[in-house]
Order: C-alpha cells, then structure tokens, then sequence
C-alpha cells in the first residue's frame, strides 16, 4: 500500500465514471471546492470523461488565488525594504499586485526566499539576527497548523526578528456565502479532504442541511475525486443531502485535535476579504492579540494602500462557480500564465492556469499535439 | 502549494524541541515536523503539508474503499454493463 498508485487505477476509475452515467438522469452542477482537486480532474481529464449531465464548477479553495490584493501589495512593500529577508511559499512569487509581483522585488535587490515550510522561515531568522525575517502566512485551514506552530517556535527559541502577514481564510463561510447567494449554481460539494484532514467534518451537517445541498469529503487522485463525484451524484439522484466521508484513509469526523488547539492558541477568527469576491464576514484567521509582536502588519509600517485589479479579469465570478476560465475575453489571449493578469492563471491549483496547462483553450486537434495532457482511461 | 502528499516515516528524532521525521516520497527524502501526530511511528504513511504530518493514513480505511470499488467494477465486468443497467 503506498497510498498513490492505488487511487490511479485507469480501471477503477473508469468503472466508477461509468457508474456516474448509469445512476445519473438529469443534469447536475457540483463544485469542488479545492484547487489541487480541480487541478487533478483537469490533469487527469475528469471533466471529460464524465456523462454531459455533470457540470464541475471550481472553487475558491486555491489559498494563492484568494489572498486579497491589499495584503500582496503590503508583502511588496516590506520585501522591498533593505533589512527584511522576505519569505513565502513559491506560488507567490508570481501573484500579481497593483504594480509587479514580488519576482520583481527580488529582480530589484529585494532579499525574497521561497521556504518549503514555515520552519524554513524561523532558522532563516535564527542565521540572520540582524535582519526582519517575514514570512508570508497564507492559505486555508490546511497550512494553518504549520503557520501557527512557526509563530510558538520563533516565541520559544526566543527570536525578536520573525513575523508573519497572515492572511488565513476558512472553507465553511466560503462555502455560505456560495449557497447564500441569489445567483447560486452549485447543488453538490466536494469537500477539500485535506482541510477536513486538520478540522474534520463535524461542522458540515448545519451547511448541508441549511441549503439541502450533499458534501462529500473527497480526496485528490483521480479515483478519489470519481468516488467523491459518485457519492454526490447518488444522494443528488436519491434527493438526499447528508454529509459522508469518501477520503477515510485520511479524515475522521473530529479531525486533528491537536493541531486545530494549536490554531486556536495562536489564530482567532475575524473577517477577511477575499481576492476578486469581496469581503466574507469572520471567513478567516488573524493573530491574537498576545502575538501582536510577530505581526508583520503592526511591525511594519506600510502606510495607506490604494489597489488597482486588472479590470478584465473575472476570477472572482470563476472563484464562485459562476463562470469558467474560457468564459473570460483575456483567458489565453492576454492572460497567459508568463503574463498573469489574475492570481488564478497563477497558482499551479487556479482554475485559469488548469485550464491553460491542460488545453482547455485549444481544439482536440491542437491537444492531440501536445504531450502533455494525461488522459485517464484513453488507450495509449 | 496546498498539495498534500503521502509519505512513509523513516526515522523520528527531536530537533529544537520539535518532532520531527525523515519522511519518504516514493525514493525522495525530505523533513518534516511531527509535532501533530504524537501516536506516529516508523513506518506509518502520513499526509505532508508544507512540511508538517496533518494526518495518519489509515490502512484499514483505505483497504475497505479499495474493496468497494473493486466489487463494483467487478459486478459490472461479470455482468456487462448493460445488465446492470438493466437491473
Ligand atoms: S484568464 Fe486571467 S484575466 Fe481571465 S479570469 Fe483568469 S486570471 Fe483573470
């Protein structure tokens, strides 16, 4: 058992797919809320395997593409002064702000590393005693435990030169503010196994009942997210709407207790904007006042911020499962991946650069050119 | 960046006052932080988060999908697709 292999068997997802088709009799719109799901079921061409009844919609579940505009633009700002050592998780570097990313801080003599983990940040901060270490705290409830536990690291070796600029973001009130609102598409969830993995699922009933609407905890590799399809499609087509775990290898109903205590010692809930949808009230995490010292945002002085999106881009209606990428006018054309224009042509989990990588945009002809899609089922 | 991977423990030891573990991915080495799963020994598969374990992977669990799905498909290879169908 090695965890992998097993959950890529053409067959078994092949046989799992084709049951989706004999079960299904109408049409049917299910959102998967994480980005390395829509960029699984993209890779592995998922979405096109499917019975056409089966609409996938892709959600705001990708940490880089929601990470507000405001904060990347402070995170510039810092990592261009001359005592911080900037660090962040790799995607970031490209993420558009109002003017540049932060690669173009660093191409200007700015001192920004990408880290593996946040305890890459802290000895960086250890070696350089005389420099602001600042670590970019982003993403949803599943780099939380490693952001927090950074901060009592730095709190109990001592150091007085590490911070973070948190922007911490939680799955269920994205999840409200989808089914709240008036222009809602989405019938069925594939819950972000990996965010259930450290918070469990026991906060989803009240959400599936709420807006009668099933949610599936679901894994990443191809079988896992046709099992987690199936799942839906099953209760959809039985007019059920209950929460069930199709990722128990890894998640259990309470989650990682100790982990979850940690980001309460160290993060309370507040609300938080989110890149391209707007302000979702108390939707995500802050430092608690006792950790104000590691603040990169009180610690720095960034002064006001005026921030200026792109105004062709429509990652936010694509972040709620109103539009796909090829609905946006730029998707290809002036947005590509070496020229982002939004954070979803970004981050290897936005549904704009899944969409790109794979070959959405192009003919069947222009991908029977290409090497590198990788088609599930198809006989090679 | 939020992609979780599994990987075999290999060796735990203390460092800085952390947990932390050589973890294996498929011939690939790298550190992690155990600090999360206490219960963890060598040997164990855990999902690896930005360098820490969020969870242990349970060989039961992911025995009895495997089984499911593997009935499945073969109910329908053993009946053909259109006698479940049918059914
Ligand atoms: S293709 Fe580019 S401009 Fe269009 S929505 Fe996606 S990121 Fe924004």
């Amino acid at each position: 058992m090695k965890y992998v292999t097993e959950y890529r068997d053409a067959e078994l997802v092949g046989a799992t797919i084709r049951e989706i088709g004999r079960i299904v009799t109408r049409p049917w719109v299910i959102m998967e809320i994480c980005g390395g799901q829509t960029h699984a079921i993209v890779r592995h061409g998922i979405d096109q395997l499917l019975p056409p009844e089966i609409e996938l919609v892709h959600g705001p579940g990708c940490p880089v593409c929601v990470t507000p505009l405001e904060l990347i633009d402070k995170a510039l700002d810092i990592a261009a002064r001359p005592n911080a050592i900037f660090t962040s998780y790799g995607d970031m570097l490209r993420v558009p702000g109002s003017n540049g990313d932060l690669f173009a801080v660093r191409a200007a003599g700015g001192d920004v590393r990408v880290v593996y983990s946040p305890l890459d940040a802290v000895k960086i901060a250890q070696a350089n005693p005389d420099k602001e270490v600042v670590f970019f705290a982003i993403g949803f409830e599943t780099t939380a435990p490693a952001n927090a536990m950074s901060v009592l690291q730095a709190r109990a070796l001592g150091l007085t030169n590490y911070s973070v600029l948190v922007s911490h973001v939680c799955v269920p009130p994205a999840m409200h503010a989808i089914l709240g609102s008036p222009l809602n598409r989405v019938q069925g969830f594939l819950a972000a196994g990996h965010v259930n993995a450290v918070m469990g699922y026991w906060e989803y009933p009240a959400i599936a009942e709420r807006y009668h609407v099933p949610i599936v905890v679901t894994g990443f590799e191809p079988l896992d997210v046709a099992t987690g399809i199936l799942a839906v499609v099953r209760q959809l087509e039985e007019g059920r709407a209950e929460v069930e775990n199709a990722y128990g290898r890894a998640v259990t109903l309470a989650g990682n207790t100790l982990a979850q205590q940690v980001i309460d010692q160290v993060f309370a809930v507040r609300d938080r904007q989110w890149r391209g949808v707007g302000l979702i009230p108390a939707s995500g995490w802050g430092l608690r006042p006792e950790f104000a010292d590691f603040d990169a945002e009180t610690r720095f002085d960034v002064g006001e911020i005026r921030t200026q999106e792109s105004p062709a881009c429509i990652a936010g209606q694509i972040l709620q499962g109103l539009k796909k990428p090829h609905d946006c006018p730029a998707f290809g054309v002036q947005c590509t991946p070496e020229t982002p224009l939004g954070a979803t042509m970004v981050s290897s989990e936005g549904a704009c650069a899944a969409y790109y990588r794979y070959g959405r945009h192009l003919t069947i002809d222009d991908l029977r050119a290409t090497n590198d899609v990788v088609y599930l089922g198809q006989p090679s | 960046m939020c992609l979780g991977v599994p990987g075999k423990i290999t060796t735990i030891y203390e460092s800085e006052g952390l947990r932390m573990g050589r973890i294996d991915f498929g011939g690939t080495l790298r550190e992690a932080c155990l600090a999360y799963v206490p219960e963890a020994t060598i040997g164990d598969y855990a999902v690896i988060h930005v360098g820490f374990a969020i969870s242990l992977l349970s060989e039961d669990e992911a025995q009895a999908t495997l089984a499911t799905l593997r009935e499945m498909a073969d109910l329908e290879e053993e009946l053909g697709p259109e006698a479940i169908a049918d059914s």
